[in-house]
């Protein structure tokens, strides 16, 4: 499923969103410019309140931008407006947030929740269809559909939510997955089941996923290339590899001093 | 060394309903936390863990209870399981054994300053305390644990997650209590924040403000940064009990060597290298497996694992693992049966 040479899945180009005003203005994304191929990994890595979560919230058109163009094969989305045009643009760029106790409404069961996503589908789905749609998007997580479709938020663990809602994603076939912290409420023992799943996703369906962590031991497990954010900017860039080997921004340096390690004790 | 803290053969569960059979969270737990020692304690959600946390810093409130059991506290026997020990427990929590629970950063109250909080707390346990003396107190500790004092002045939105985290935790040991309890200190904060607190917690215990940590946690690699022995708990039991390293590096129980191969840090070699996860999920404790709870998902199992309990058995210097695999291997099957009263942490 790669995109041939005709360009980028997604261009960013000088993102830039601020919050507040005057003396209280705060730059929550500033000035970001970047690109993914389809299929691609990629990660933004920084500290909290470093402008990740926004600039999430600003590719899925959650919040309008302050400035700056977004651009999704090949097409300018920065200024979608209307219902109908955001729902096809989100039947192609999907999300997963930190927090599966919040994130799934306590009064839907499963099914329910992977249906309503399913709705995004601009035709009509006839019930055979949509009952495939959701076991194939269940089974893929590893969870079985027949136990967990008809339960609640309550009745799964933090992991098993968690892959709910990385179904609920799946159901609609995204192009672009962004995961927003998707581990960061799991367990440790949990955590390597959903990334092992991230990396299986992209390599059958070539899946695109923008991974944003705040760990760069996990960014440097699933990803292709790295974003280095701090304090709304992306202060550097580059492959995985690269940035690991050599980094070359202090911040960058110091992410990876901080990450813990089982090496020799410094 | 002398003992700070003994936990002997602890059982505790949450009754939510008379007719409903209970929870039982932590069954038969023995552990020692030793004078100037910082323990961990590891394993997957809902392995009992947090609510060992309650159990150990006295904070049992229902639907929580403990069935049987009993503390040693800087050398204070309180026998849990016997009528009278809510008295013995209410003049020892906060004083001579604190809890930092789980999201601490959100007890500040968003209204008011920190300094308000600190009062509050000072004077619900020191009655007649005055604002200046609290704040003085609370100064003088920040100062000693190179945090600014002016976050006294603050209030929490001014403050980073991290930095309220940290607050709240230097303000926990107000009273001077002996023992910290802290339970997930580090969720919901970003790496860096996590290595400023555990540095904070480092130099509770160096500089003698406190006397033993018991940190919960399920991030591995954390516990290494900071404790001297773990205890791996699974589905309400201790698994594995040892010094850290050895316990990480040389892990002899099957579900600590499924935990550490689950884990993912940053490492040289390693990339992309696929990790493995531990198959299947944790047991319910209402109706556990019968044996070993971990033989379900156990790679080694063997035919009486799922008959009986496994053994506690020695496994080198201060370390213990109950495992009927481990046992065998060792051939301390037929020593172990007659030692089966719990791993109280080694000598």
């Amino acid at each position: 499923m790669q995109a041939g040479g005709e360009g980028a899945l997604l261009r960013v180009e000088g993102l830039t969103r601020t919050f507040g005003q005057g003396r209280h203005l705060v730059r929550a994304v500033d000035g970001v410019s970047f690109e993914m191929r389809a299929g691609e990994i990629a990660c933004v890595v920084g500290e909290s309140g470093s402008g990740k979560s926004t600039l999430a919230m600003l590719l899925l058109r959650l919040i309008p931008p302050t400035a700056g163009r977004i651009f999704f094969d090949g097409r300018d989305v920065t200024r979608l407006r209307r219902r109908a045009e955001l729902r096809a643009y989100w039947r192609d760029v999907q999300a997963v947030f930190q927090d599966p106790f919040s994130s799934f409404n306590q009064f839907m069961t499963v099914r329910r929740v992977l249906g309503r996503t399913l709705g995004l589908e601009g035709r009509r789905l006839g019930p055979q269809e949509r009952a495939e749609r959701m076991a194939w998007a269940l089974e893929r997580v590893g969870l079985v559909p027949r136990t967990v479709l008809g339960k609640y938020a309550h009745e799964l663990s933090g992991g098993e939510r968690q892959r709910v809602m990385i179904a609920r994603a799946l159901v609609v076939r995204p192009r672009l997955l962004i995961a927003d912290e998707p581990t960061t409420m799991v367990d440790a023992s949990s955590r390597a089941m959903i990334l092992n799943l991230l990396l299986d996703l992209r390599a059958e369906y070539g899946m695109a996923i923008l991974f944003i962590t705040h760990d760069v031991s996990l960014a440097t497990y699933v990803s292709d290339t790295l974003l280095v954010m701090y304090r709304g900017q992306i202060v550097e860039r580059g492959d995985v590899e690269r940035v690991t080997a050599q980094p070359e921004h202090p911040y960058t340096r110091r992410l990876f001093a901080d990450a813990f390690t089982f090496a020799a004790r410094r | 060394m002398s003992e700070l803290l003994v936990a002997r053969r602890i059982s505790a569960r949450y009754g939510v309903e008379p007719d409903e059979p209970p929870v039982r969270a932590v069954d038969d737990v023995s552990l020692v936390l030793r004078e100037g020692e910082s323990l961990g304690i590891a394993g997957e959600s809902g392995c009992g863990k947090s609510t060992l946390a309650s159990v150990l810093s006295l904070n049992i409130h229902p639907p929580l209870a403990v069935t049987a059991g009993e503390l040693e506290v800087a050398g204070r026997r309180i026998a849990l399981d016997r009528p009278g020990w809510r008295r013995q427990a209410q003049a020892l929590r906060g004083k001579v054994v604190a809890l930092l629970p789980q999201g601490a950063m959100n007890v500040l109250n968003p209204t008011r300053r920190v300094g308000d909080f600190v009062y509050d707390v000072l004077q619900s346990h020191i009655p007649g305390i005055s604002r200046k003396e609290a704040l003085r107190r609370a100064a003088e500790r920040f100062e000693q644990l190179s945090l600014l004092p002016r976050a006294l002045e603050a209030y929490p939105h001014q403050l980073s997650g991290g930095m309220r985290q940290r607050v709240v935790a230097v303000v926990s040991t107000l009273l001077d209590p002996a023992i910290l309890i802290a339970d997930e200190p580090t969720s919901a904060l970003d790496v860096t924040s996590q290595r400023a607190l555990l540095k904070l917690m480092s130099g509770l215990l160096e500089q003698r403000i406190i006397r033993g940590i018991i940190f919960i946690t399920h991030e591995l690699a954390l516990l290494r940064a900071v404790t001297h022995r773990v205890a791996i708990m699974y589905a309400g039991q201790v698994a594995e009990v040892g010094p850290t390293e050895a316990v990480l590096f040389q892990p002899a129980h099957p579900y600590t060597k499924a935990l550490m191969d689950a884990t993912i840090v940053l490492e040289t070699g390693t990339r992309r290298q696929r990790i493995e996860t531990i198959g299947g999920q944790p047991p319910s404790l209402v109706s556990p497996p019968p044996g070993c709870r971990f033989h379900p998902r156990c790679p080694v199992a063997m035919p009486v694992c799922s008959r009986e309990a496994p053994p506690v058995v020695s496994v080198g210097e201060g370390r213990s693992a109950a495992c009927w695999w481990v046992a065998e291997r060792l051939g301390q099957t037929a020593a172990a049966a007659e030692r089966r009263d719990g791993h109280a942490g080694g000598r």
